[in-house]
């Protein structure tokens, strides 16, 4: 499994042909307690960049953009009833949602963790 | 000589300063712990007396009332004291400076309610017949003379009932236009630095959003913009602008913006919120606007929220007027007249539709108009003029302590500072503004625009004295050198001393309580009902 990350504070895991996205430790820390995560449905197709998903903090609602293209395999909908599972643990149990890589070779425009933690720096 | 005899003491106790009573009743002298209404209100009392219902023919069929409504009796001396009671915790223009960006908390002037409490204005009904309010649709037609007239337009959209409706209305104009046109273009241009609900108003009507980014000086990128156009050649609808933007900054590119939208063929939408910064300075349509909304409530000193309903009317350029939206007013040689229909609607009118069951907020109307007229047009210029002083002044009193996101530039009507001043002292912008709770002021916003990192926006308005701004800029300076200091408790904990301290934010956006429900009976336990 290779872990990427984009500008947009996103984590992409993947792992064969599927790739598990979630946000970063650092964009839960800049939302603030989340209250409300609206996840897409399955079999949805994005192109890289299209709005995936919706998380909402006390502070601001926030898009998260499909990092890659590809279609929505599955989404965790138990962020739906527990937002604050996003602040918990957001780089593990908080996945938002798997998809199937449509494009591998976006892939290489991403971060790698150590890339991601310098980039953070600049913030 | 008479002397004191009665045993009543002259001079003040020996009690400490700090010493607080723990009250019988929660209260604390003038701060009170009003209940709920539904909590002391009777449902089975009423305030009036009624007649016994017998022999009341219900005539309303199926709509008949078929349980009670559970609203709480009250006589009308308990129901007068719990809203002020209330009012006394609610804080408000006319109780201090009320620095909300983006929002223009500015005095709305008591002449405004004599004339809107005059009974030809305020007894009318939108149902009467038209011929008995001549003097209304006069008063109508003479405020969107002002309006076009400060704008350089030559078209006004009444009816919209607030600054997002307006927003609304306007790209349903420019909709419109387009389908007249036989096109149908999908991409809405915003940029970052425009209000919240810009974007949010071109998703409804269908269209695609794509953001512009703003360069390190807060205001639009031109490269940016033009990059975007050419990728999406020909399916331009508009673009969305604020200006003066979010930031408080004026677009000095507003002209080339504008030029750059028509030449792809899409409309130029500007947000009106922020007009009260140029009023007399600069008009829109000279600037290519086709279309702005104006907040009546913001520039022209109606009341916001609570204290009475927004207005926000759309001024339109000459291509976008004939699709303005049911009911208009006509002008012509026979006088005024009310448009109501499509049927009734010449070949040169073309209205998208309706968006008010009615005429607009005729109520606002006349304040608005009292605004205008009292202040004449050189006062309305002055005024925007204050405006934009006052917030420089306030710039200038926090500059060298507070910091500015976009560096040491003039502002418009209001100014952002970034947190990075705060940085490290472990105090945030919430903790900050709730601080300034404690000191007797509403925040400012905060948190907003959201292009920079922690945002604090204020406007104070042009009807602030010189003697007030500089009470705030001391305490703000105060509360910054505090946090500086490493005096953290200050802002951790705050608000101390406000009627109730910091509130669960995250818990009442998880699990919001919306209704009052009964609480369960107390359990009496057999011990205790011996």
């Amino acid at each position: 499994m290779t872990t990427y990350y984009s500008k947009d504070h996103e984590w992409i895991a993947v792992e064969g042909d599927v790739a598990t996205v979630g946000i970063t430790s650092y964009a839960q820390e800049q939302l603030g307690d989340v209250v409300f995560v609206e996840l897409p449905e399955a079999g949805k197709a994005l192109s890289q960049g299209d709005e995936a998903a919706v998380v909402e903090s006390v502070k601001a609602a926030s898009e998260v953009y499909a990092p890659i293209d590809g279609e929505i395999v599955e989404a965790n909908d138990a962020l739906a009833d527990e937002p604050a599972k996003v602040n918990e643990d957001p780089e593990g149990a908080a996945w938002f949602l798997k998809m199937k890589v449509g494009n591998a070779d976006q892939l290489n425009e991403l971060m790698d963790q150590a890339a991601y933690k310098a980039f953070v720096e600049t913030l | 000589m008479s002397m004191n005899t009665q045993g009543r003491p002259t001079a003040p106790g020996n009690a400490g300063e700090s010493f607080r009573p723990k009250t019988f009743t929660g209260n604390r002298a003038l701060d009170m712990e009003e209940p709920l209404i539904f909590e002391f209100g009777s449902l089975e009392t009423t305030g009036v007396d009624l007649d016994e219902d017998d022999g009341i023919e219900f005539e309303l069929g199926a709509f008949e009332r078929k349980a009670d409504i559970g609203l709480a009796g009250l006589a009308e001396p308990e129901a007068m004291r719990h809203y002020v009671r209330l009012s006394r915790n609610n804080y408000a223009i006319d109780s201090g400076l009320y620095p909300l960006g983006s929002c223009t908390m500015k005095h709305n002037p008591r002449l405004n309610e004599k004339m809107a409490r005059l009974p030809g204005f305020s007894d009318i009904h939108p149902l009467q017949p038209v011929s008995s309010v001549p003097g209304a649709l006069e008063l109508i037609d003479e405020l969107a003379h002002w309006l076009m007239v400060s704008t350089g337009t030559h078209a006004v959209a009444m009816s919209p009932k607030a600054g997002a409706h307006g927003e609304l209305c306007g790209m349903m104009a420019i909709k419109a236009a387009h389908t007249a046109a036989g096109r149908d273009p999908k991409i809405v241009l915003v940029p970052e630095s425009a209000h919240g609900t810009n974007p949010a108003t071109a998703a409804l009507l269908g269209f695609k959003v794509v953001s512009i980014d703003a360069k390190d000086d807060g205001t639009v990128d031109l490269a940016t913009l033009k990059n975007r156009i050419s990728e999406h050649t020909d399916n331009i609808a508009g673009i969305m602008l604020t200006n003066p933007n979010t930031c408080g900054l004026f677009e000095r590119d507003v002209k080339e913006i504008a030029d750059l939208i028509h030449d792809a063929g899409g409309f130029f939408y500007c947000d009106g919120a922020n007009f009260n910064a140029i009023v007399g300075k600069a008009r829109p349509g000279d600037l290519g606007v086709d279309a702005m909304h104006i907040n009546l409530h913001k520039t022209f000193s109606t009341p916001h929220g609570g204290g009475g309903p927004g207005s926000g009317p759309v001024v339109l350029s000459d291509r976008l007027a004939p699709y303005a939206p049911l009911p208009f007013i006509r002008k012509s040689d026979a006088g005024l007249e009310l448009v109501e229909t499509n049927a009734a609607t010449s070949e040169d009118e073309q209205p998208f539709g309706r968006m008010t069951a009615f005429h607009g907020q005729m109520g606002m109307y006349v304040r608005a108009l009292s605004y205008m007229m009292s202040h004449g047009s050189d006062g309305l210029k002055q005024a925007s003029e204050d405006a934009v002083l006052n917030a420089n002044y306030i710039r200038v009193g926090l500059q060298d302590l507070m910091s500015l996101p976009f560096g040491v530039r003039p502002c418009m009507h209001e100014v952002l500072f970034d947190d990075s001043f705060l940085k490290d002292s472990g105090v945030t912008t919430l903790d900050f503004a709730k601080a300034m709770i404690d000191e007797g002021y509403h925040p400012m916003t905060m948190y907003f625009p959201l292009v920079v990192h922690g945002a604090m926006l204020i406007e104070p308005t042009e009807s602030e004295s010189r003697a007030s701004l500089d009470l705030f800029v001391a305490t703000m300076r105060d509360l910054v050198m505090s946090a500086q200091r490493g005096e953290t408790e200050r802002f951790s904990g705050a608000p101390y001393l406000a009627p109730r301290r910091r509130l669960d934010e995250t818990g009442a956006a998880r699990k919001p309580v919306l209704k009052w429900t009964e609480p369960e009976p107390a359990q009496v336990t057999p011990e205790a009902a011996e």
